[in-house]
C-alpha cells in the first residue's frame, strides 16, 4: 500500500483486519496525514476546510457498501485532534470500520484523540466497527480518547461494535446517542486491560422517540494492576425500551467499578439495567483442565471466549 | 487399568476430621462397565473427584495403567485418558457448544463433526453448535452438553457424577439410550455414578458405597437384587407414578 510502512501496515491489519486496499471507499491516516483515499459513486470522502479531520457523505439509498477510515500513529510523541463527521442519508444499508493503531518504540507519550459525529437518516441501517490498538516497547505511553455522538432520525438503526483488547495505556471514551421515533441502537463494547492500564467509557442513550430502543452491553477483563469504570446512562424520554448489561471479570490486583444509571422521564418507558462483576469462577477451570488445558490456558480460554 | 489402593479423604471440622472417603480399595478393568451407587451423601462423588484429580486423598494411592497418579494434577490426568463428566456442568459466558467440544477433541473439528457428538447425546445439532454454554441453556441440555465433551475425549476412562441428578424424567429416558449405546459401542472403561436402576442394569460390577466405605461390591446380577426397591436403585417409572 502506497505511503504505508511495515509497522503501519501491521496496525492496520490488527485494527481493520486489510491487508491490502480496501473495497469500497476508505480513507488512511498516518501519523498524522493523510496516506491515501478513495471514494466511490454513492460514498464521498473530503477533508475539512480547516484540516481538522474529514467529512463523510454518504447518498441516500446506498446499500451494502462499506466505509473504512484507520488511523495508525508509528511515530513517538505524536499527538493529534481529529475531527470526522459522518452524514449518512435515508434509507442506506453500510458499514463503517473506524479504529487506531499506536505502535509506541520511544519515550515521549503518543495521543490520539478522536471526535466522530453520525447524522444518521431516516430508515438507515449502519453497523459501526471500531478497534483500538497499542504496541511497541517503548516508556512512552499510548493514550486514545474517542468521543462519539450518534444522532439518529425515525426508524434509523445503529449497531456499534467497540473493541480494544490490547496495548492501550490510557482511554476516556465518551459515547452519546439520541434516539428518535422508531430508532433502535445496539452497542457491544469489549475491553481489557492489563499492566497499569487504566480505561474510562461513559455511554448516554436518550429515548426521545415513541419506539425507540437501545441495548447496551459491556464486557470486560481488567487484569494485574489495571482501573476501569463503566458508566451507562440511559434515559427514557418516551414511550420506550432501554437495557444495558455490564459484566466484568477481574483478576490480580485490578479495580472495576460498574455504574449503570437508568432514568424513565415518561411513564411508558421501560429500562432495565444488569452489572455484574466476579473473578472467574474455579469450576470453570477445573472443567477445562478436565478437557487437558492447563490452568493458564483454561484462563485465556475462558477470559478470550468472554471477550469475543 | 484404574486401582484405588487404601484411599481416605478426611475434611477439617470443628473437632478433629472427618473421613468422608475411609481407607476405599476397588479397581476398575479395561472396558469394565462400572457402576456406584448408594445413599447420597456416603462420598460417592468424592471419590469421583478424587480419581479425576480435583481433590487429593489424605492417604493411599492411585494407579492407572500401572503409573502412580497419586500427584498429577487434574490436567496431566485428563492427558492420560482419564475424562470427567461433572453433576452440576459449568456454565461459560460467550463459550459457544463448538468450542468447548473442539477443546475436549483436542482438535479443529468440522461443525459437522462436532455435530455428531451432539446428536448422540440427543440433542438437535444445529440448534446447539453456535449457542453459548450461559444460563440461556437448561440443565438437561447442559447435561447432554456435557456428555457429549466426554464422549468427543474418547478417553481410556470416562467418569460420570449422577447424569440423572437435575434434569427431567423424560430427558432422562432418554439419556439412558446414551449410556447403553455406549455400552455397547465404548472402548475404554466407565464408570458411573447412579441410582438408577436402568443404569445399574447394564452394568458388569456394581459398588455400594456408604458411609466413606464399599459396602457391597460385585457383579451386577449378584448385587442388583440385593438392593433393588433400596435408595440406591431407584426404578425411575415407580418413582413417577407414586409422584402423581
Amino acid at each position: 500500500m502506497q505511503g504505508i510502512d511495515e509497522i503501519q501496515l501491521r496496525l492496520l491489519e490488527e485494527i481493520a483486519g486489510l491487508h491490502e486496499v480496501p473495497e469500497g471507499a476508505f480513507n488512511i491516516r498516518a501519523n498524522g496525514q493523510l496516506a491515501t483515499r478513495h471514494n466511490t459513486a454513492h460514498i464521498e470522502i473530503v477533508s475539512k476546510e480547516d484540516g481538522t479531520g474529514i467529512d463523510i457523505h454518504i447518498k441516500p439509498h446506498t446499500k451494502k457498501e462499506s466505509v473504512h477510515i484507520p488511523v495508525v500513529l508509528s511515530q513517538s510523541g505524536l499527538t493529534e485532534m481529529v475531527y470526522n463527521d459522518f452524514y449518512i442519508g435515508e434509507d442506506c444499508d453500510v458499514t463503517i470500520v473506524a479504529g487506531c493503531g499506536i505502535h509506541n518504540g520511544g519515550d515521549a507519550a503518543s495521543q490520539h484523540d478522536g471526535i466522530h459525529r453520525f447524522f444518521v437518516g431516516k430508515n438507515s441501517r449502519v453497523k459501526y466497527v471500531e478497534k483500538h490498538y497499542g504496541s511497541g516497547d517503548g516508556r512512552g505511553k499510548r493514550i486514545m480518547n474517542p468521543t462519539t455522538e450518534v444522532h439518529m432520525e425515525e426508524g434509523g438503526y445503529m449497531e456499534m461494535e467497540m473493541v480494544q483488547i490490547k496495548g492501550v495505556d490510557s482511554t476516556k471514551r465518551s459515547t452519546a446517542v439520541d434516539l428518535a421515533a422508531d430508532a433502535k441502537l445496539v452497542i457491544k463494547e469489549r475491553l481489557l486491560t492489563h499492566g497499569t492500564q487504566d480505561a474510562v467509557s461513559e455511554i448516554i442513550a436518550n429515548l426521545n422517540g415513541d419506539g425507540s430502543s437501545a441495548n447496551i452491553l459491556s464486557r470486560s477483563v481488567a487484569k494485574e494492576d489495571s482501573t476501569q469504570t463503566f458508566i451507562a446512562k440511559i434515559y427514557g424520554n418516551a414511550k420506550c425500551a432501554g437495557h444495558t448489561e455490564c459484566d466484568s471479570i477481574i483478576m490480580d490486583n485490578a479495580k472495576v467499578s460498574s455504574i449503570p444509571e437508568i432514568t424513565a422521564n415518561n411513564p411508558d418507558a421501560a429500562l432495565i439495567h444488569e452489572a455484574a462483576i466476579g473473578k472467574i469462577a474455579g469450576e470453570q477451570i477445573i472443567k477445562l483442565m478436565t478437557l487437558g488445558l492447563t490452568e493458564q490456558e483454561a484462563e485465556a480460554q475462558i477470559v478470550n471466549g468472554f471477550l469475543k | 487399568m484404574l486401582t484405588l489402593e487404601n484411599i481416605s479423604f478426611d475434611v477439617p471440622a470443628e473437632k478433629g476430621e472427618i473421613g468422608i472417603i475411609r481407607n476405599i480399595s476397588l479397581k476398575i478393568e479395561d472396558n469394565q462397565f462400572l457402576v456406584i451407587t448408594g445413599p447420597n451423601g456416603g462420598g460417592k462423588s468424592t471419590l469421583a473427584r478424587l480419581i479425576a484429580g480435583i481433590e487429593k486423598p489424605t492417604s493411599g494411592r492411585i494407579y492407572f495403567d500401572g503409573v502412580d497418579i497419586t500427584e498429577k494434577n487434574i490436567t496431566e490426568r485428563a492427558n492420560m485418558g482419564i475424562s470427567f463428566a461433572f453433576q452440576q456442568p459449568v456454565r461459560f459466558k460467550g463459550v459457544q457448544v463448538l468450542d468447548l467440544i473442539r477443546l475436549a477433541a483436542k482438535k479443529k473439528l468440522a461443525p459437522a463433526d462436532a455435530c455428531e457428538y451432539l446428536s448422540e447425546v440427543g440433542l438437535c445439532a444445529k440448534d446447539y453448535i453456535n449457542r453459548e454454554v450461559n444460563s440461556s441453556l437448561s440443565g438437561g441440555e447442559l447435561k447432554r452438553i456435557e456428555i457429549a465433551t466426554v464422549l468427543a475425549r474418547g478417553s481410556r476412562l470416562s467418569v460420570f457424577d449422577e447424569p440423572e441428578a437435575g434434569i427431567d424424567l423424560w430427558s432422562f429416558q432418554n439419556l439412558i439410550q446414551v449410556f447403553e449405546k455406549m455400552r455397547r459401542q465404548t472402548q475404554g472403561s466407565i464408570m458411573i455414578i447412579s441410582h438408577q436402576e436402568r443404569i445399574l442394569n447394564i452394568a458388569d460390577r456394581i459398588v455400594v458405597i456408604a458411609d466413606g466405605q464399599v459396602t457391597k461390591e460385585g457383579p451386577k446380577d449378584r448385587i442388583l437384587p440385593e438392593i433393588l426397591g433400596t435408595a440406591s436403585a431407584v426404578d425411575a417409572c415407580k418413582f413417577y407414578q407414586e409422584d402423581k
